[in-house]
């Protein structure tokens, strides 16, 4: 009964492994081409994908309990918030005039 | 073997372990939160001063880069396949994956060092000897740069003050922010990897003994946590640092 550890097969661990360098190695080359503004987009992107493989699979979040997915969720959720009000207030200010200046 | 090590205030192994998993987590998050002050001065900075985190970023060696961004991720795996072992009770092979992690671990430091050295000799550690070998920027913000004058902060030397394209040493200013963010993001990140190697080290003992098996493993998973997250800080550093405008 107590020893229910999900224990996952080698073939998920060699095939995020593998997943990760195949990012890596494209995050790379897509680097070396000019695509304006998508670089970062695309950067980002699959930094959040390798980043989510790595917290699913070998962190095993999708198989722990809903709490924990939970805890991670709203971490990654206020990391955004904290940025986002911070970078709210770097690109508003000098928007509105300064009174009595 | 397996020790009866069920802490009375646990109804099952289940339990202690997810509890155990959930603290781990806590604490992560918390080191989220940590690096994300850091991520967040990156990008402020970087909107603001775009030409020059492509300067500086330009002085980064991506070959080193990506076989570092390699070399973790192997480190990872073999830190899933120690925490797998350990759910099996094969504790000689967490032993083995332990090892192999520790010297991925400190291959990844040895060539941050490198790069460390590198950066040093080529006077980017930012401080009035700072400099930056360049530039192909014909204009900085819409000034000129011009090549061959004195170098450093606006305001250091005389020569400065006299400084008739005020644009180079702007680029160098800038471009000192740059090397801020690299040495303190890549700096904490490797600090928390020398932990990690550390606290691998240690499980190594209770290994030898035979502690782990599918019920008591928590020191394993919640040290492998650990050691994905550092690889996760990584993830981000690589393309924010390394690979910033190389087209072109």
């Amino acid at each position: 009964m107590s020893s229910s550890t999900h224990v996952l097969p080698l073939r998920v661990y060699l095939f995020v492994f593998f997943s990760l360098l195949g990012l890596t190695a494209v995050t790379v080359a897509v680097a070396f081409l000019d695509l304006g503004p998508f670089n970062n987009v695309v950067a980002l992107g699959i930094a959040v994908l390798k980043a989510t493989l790595v917290i699913l699979f070998f962190m095993h979040v999708r198989y722990a309990t809903r709490l924990t997915g939970l805890v991670v969720a709203s971490g990654v959720f206020w990391l955004l918030i904290m940025v986002g009000l911070t970078l709210a207030d770097y690109a508003t200010r000098g928007w509105l005039g300064v009174a009595g200046r | 073997m397996a020790t009866d090590n069920l802490a009375h205030h646990f109804d099952s192994y289940e339990q202690q372990r997810e509890s155990a998993s959930l603290g781990v987590w806590i604490f992560l998050v918390t080191e989220i939160m940590f690096f994300g002050g850091l991520f967040t001065a990156y990008i402020l900075y970087r909107s603001k001063y775009p030409e020059a985190f492509i300067a500086g970023s330009h002085q980064l060696d991506v070959t080193l880069g990506t076989v570092n961004t390699a070399v973790l991720i192997f480190s990872s795996l073999t830190m899933a396949m120690a925490v797998r072992s350990a759910q099996l009770g094969k504790n000689k092979a967490i032993v083995g994956f332990l090892v192999a992690t520790i010297v991925l671990g400190s291959a990844f430091l040895g060539i941050k060092a490198t790069e460390y050295h590198h950066k040093w000799a080529e006077h980017l550690i930012p401080g009035p000897n700072f400099h930056l070998e360049q530039t192909h920027l014909p204009t900085y913000q819409g000034k000129p740069v011009s090549a061959g004058l004195p170098t450093g902060i606006v305001g250091d030397s005389p020569a400065d003050v006299a400084l008739p394209a005020p644009a180079r040493s702007d680029i160098q200013a800038h471009a000192q922010l740059f090397f801020f963010l690299y040495f303190g993001m890549t700096g904490l990140h490797a600090f928390h990897m020398i932990i990690g190697v550390g606290l691998l080290a240690w499980l190594i003992v209770p290994s030898l003994r035979g502690r782990f098996d599918a019920n008591n493993h928590n020191y394993v998973e919640g040290i492998g946590l650990y050691w994905h997250f550092v690889d996760i800080v990584w993830i981000f550093l690589f393309p924010l640092l390394y690979l910033v405008g190389r087209h072109g």
